[in-house]
């Protein structure tokens, strides 16, 4: 159509019938072509992308770096299973240095840069509040995997959810009955002098007292503190049960002086293993701890008793019987925890399709989808064990391991019921807008 | 500083503001955002700035008056329902009346001991808020829900919460006190304050009280940084110990040495530096803190006086 000149001259160009034809089967033709074809499908074939907020650094690195395992394994497990809805799932990681301000920043960062379709990992309380606005504000789906009280408070928003792990409020709940029928009635708590102490100071005398036993003594000891010895008389002499939940690098060395203090007569000892999360049970110092009990979410050594399921997560993982990563028994899991990030991405996937969700336009869809859901059944996608879900606070419950240290191993001695850590809900987020 | 006509300096500092408000048209939407709260931050600089860069007495406690705000707002909307707008008020009240309180006490030190005395009640003001967990939340805090994040002015509402608003209000925040930090200095007051960092002695000299100047400059910075912590605490919905920790006495420090002591502008262009180098580098390494470190140093050796303040020493004599 150019002409001699090599420029184009419409005005002396005919378009024949022939030509039109020629051009539309043409333009058909390509449309049908396999390039097109992907095109057009590309909305609904492209990846589900899930911004992963992690502890990279900060206090809460350790954690962050065997959440990012345990997600990664479940993101490939997912994945080789054919992802979700058909399609590929994506994680997008961002560090948020275990800051509540940057955690906000990256929660932005994954709603409005990275354009990801939720936000998800998140394990310090601090960070989570922190956060909650900023995905609220962008209606981004949030799930946590934190084990703190806080979404179940309904203090929160629509768009946060914890259905992987359970709330610590639950957890505490649910050792008193054992507490006060095995180790003993009279109870005397050490805890350390913030939040995650007051969960315990906070929820553990009620529940104990429902089972006929007593808190008779709770001492709180300063996060700054570095020896413990002088608080130690402190605890009553009818003391049966020392409930101990210190945590950060000075646990050691509580242990240690409390050996010290009591050498073999010693009262029961009960603590959450959220203390030595990623810690060698066997390090110098921690002898004093053999006979002592402690809750753990998912057991850290394998158990005789272990399903199939707990066999393959475990092994997808990469951690070994001992609950160290496979190759280097150095590296000890945080594997009371880190399921939670397993079972909270298979909970994504089926809330994804159970609200037929397509993209960022279904969030709100996938929100009441979530809320729906009511029991997650033991199995591979939820190896800890059986849980239920309470949409109106955002909340899953299950049962919870008591575990002896015994020759140098956690080993589990009592399950508990997941009614045992029931409570009655003190809000209801369905109410709030979407 | 060489003279210069008022009218270049107001112009320039139009020019930022104006800068400013354009970019929020413009920059896509985490930026914009990212904005926001950079410029709700460097306020905090800006308030810093004003007792470091042109009273010279370098405090190590600043996240206290950060946190009266943020905690003076938040809480009262938080436990009382109050509104935005009194919250705000009542947030800058506090951190004015704390700073009072302790410039009365610090500024019978100077020097290294200023510095560890303000360190001091900034750590006591920290375990306070630990201590009475009951109402401030702790060190997990506690979120200012979306509702409560409206002002109703006549018959019209703005939400915190829109990220256009929100830009906007950070900016008229950063823009208030960018000019009255600009005329304060600019004013007697701030000439005194030059003179009592260059050599007190000699101003007492000349007949200058310079405990009650230095009182004002404790107040006034104070009061600003109070103004910050509170935007900060109903334009982002959180209020946290975290913000009273050591690590926010440290970060305006910084902002103000990176961005040029005793520039106006100077914060302003630390904290965009520091957010926006933290925020790059964090996407390729975890080890983003090291190289932030590694920028500091090259500043530091390449810009002994800050971005601004070596500019200003090297080219441009007039900037205030």
């Amino acid at each position: 159509m150019a002409d001699k000149n090599g420029f184009f001259d419409l005005s002396k160009t005919t378009l024949s019938r022939r030509t039109a034809l020629k051009g539309m089967a043409a333009g058909a033709g390509l449309a049908l072509a396999p390039g097109f074809v992907r095109y057009s499908q590309a909305q609904s074939s492209a990846p589900i992308r899930i911004g992963f907020q992690s502890h990279r650094t900060g206090i809460g690195a350790a954690y962050g770096r065997w959440y990012e395992k345990t997600s990664a394994a479940a993101v490939k497990a997912i994945n080789d299973a054919g992802g979700i809805s058909g399609r590929k799932v994506e994680l997008v990681i961002e560090d948020d240095g275990t800051d509540p301000a940057r955690g906000a920043e990256v929660v932005n960062k994954f709603a409005k840069q990275h354009k990801t379709d939720i936000v998800f990992g998140t394990l310090f309380s601090h960070v989570v509040i922190g956060s909650a606005p900023a995905a609220g504000e962008n209606k981004i789906p949030y799930f946590v995997v934190s084990e703190g009280h806080h979404v179940a408070s309904t203090k929160l928003n629509r768009y946060v959810f914890q259905p992987g792990i359970t709330d610590v409020k639950s957890q505490i709940q649910s050792m008193a009955p054992w507490i006060a029928a095995n180790a003993g009635k009279k109870v005397t708590q050490i805890f350390p002098d913030f939040a995650f102490g007051y969960d315990h100071r906070d929820y553990l005398p009620p529940a104990l007292k429902a089972q006929g036993g007593d808190v008779i003594a709770q001492i709180a000891i300063p996060p700054t503190e570095s020896s413990f010895t002088k608080y130690f008389p402190q605890i009553p002499a009818e003391t049966e049960v020392i409930y101990h939940v210190m945590v950060g690098p000075a646990v050691l060395t509580f242990v240690k002086e409390l050996g010290e203090f009591y050498g073999s007569q010693r009262p029961q000892l009960f603590g959450f293993i959220d203390s030595l999360e990623a810690v060698d049970i066997n390090s110098p110092g921690l002898e004093f701890l053999d006979g002592s009990h402690f809750w753990e979410g998912s057991p850290r050594y394998a158990q005789p008793d272990d399903s199939a399921a707990q066999k393959a997560y475990r092994a997808a993982v990469g951690i070994d019987d001992n609950g160290a990563a496979v190759g280097d028994a150095k590296d000890v899991s945080t594997a009371a925890h880190m399921f939670g990030c397993w079972e909270t991405l298979y909970v994504v996937k089926k809330a994804m399709e159970d609200a037929g969700y397509k993209g960022p336009e279904d969030r709100a869809k996938l929100v009441e989808a979530t809320e729906a859901l009511k029991e997650f059944a033991e199995g591979p996608e939820h190896p800890q064990g059986p849980k239920t879900f309470n949409g109106k606070i955002h909340q899953c419950f299950g049962i919870q391991n008591i575990s002896k240290v015994e020759g140098g191993k956690l080993k589990v001695v009592h399950k508990t019921k997941i009614e045992d850590g029931l409570y009655e809900p003190e809000g209801d987020y369905t109410t709030q807008a979407l | 500083m060489r003279d210069a006509s008022p009218a270049k300096i107001y112009a320039l500092h139009i020019g930022v503001i104006a800068l400013l408000f354009a970019l929020n048209f413009i920059l896509p939407d985490y930026h914009q955002g990212l904005f926001a709260r950079i410029m709700a931050l460097a306020v905090f600089a800006m308030g810093y700035n004003l007792l470091f860069g042109y009273g010279g007495l370098l405090s190590l406690g600043h996240a206290m008056f950060f946190s009266a705000g943020l905690y003076g707002a938040g809480l009262t909307v938080y436990h009382l329902g109050w509104g935005v707008p009194e919250a705000f008020v009542v947030g800058i009240a506090c951190g004015a009346l704390l700073a009072l309180v302790i410039g009365l006490l610090a500024l019978r030190t100077s020097g290294v001991a200023f510095m560890i005395v303000t360190m001091m009640f900034a750590q006591v003001f920290y375990l306070l808020i630990l201590y009475f967990a009951a109402w401030t939340g702790g060190d997990q805090g506690l979120v200012i829900q979306q509702a409560s994040r409206v002002v109703a002015i006549g018959g019209a509402s703005f939400d915190l919460t829109d990220p256009t608003v929100r830009y906007m209000i950070a900016l008229a925040l950063f823009s208030i006190i960018l000019l009255v930090t600009l005329a304060t200095v600019r004013s007697r007051f701030g000439r005194v304050l030059v003179a009592i960092r260059e050599n007190e002695e000699r101003t007492k000299m000349l007949g200058y009280d310079t405990v009650a100047n230095k009182l004002a400059a404790v107040v006034a910075s104070g009061a600003i940084c109070a103004a910050s912590g509170a935007a900060y605490a109903l334009l982002f919905g959180y209020v946290g110990s975290s913000f009273a920790s050591i690590q926010y006495s440290i970060l305006p420090l910084l902002w103000v040495l990176l961005g040029g002591a005793a520039t106006t502008l100077g914060p302003l262009i630390g904290t965009l530096f520091m957010y926006y180098v933290t925020d790059i580098t964090s996407g390729f390494t975890s080890a983003y803190l090291l190289i932030v470190g590694v920028a500091l140093i090259l500043l530091v050796l390449f810009f002994p006086k800050g971005v601004l303040g070596s500019i200003r020493e090297r080219w441009l004599g007039w900037l205030p």
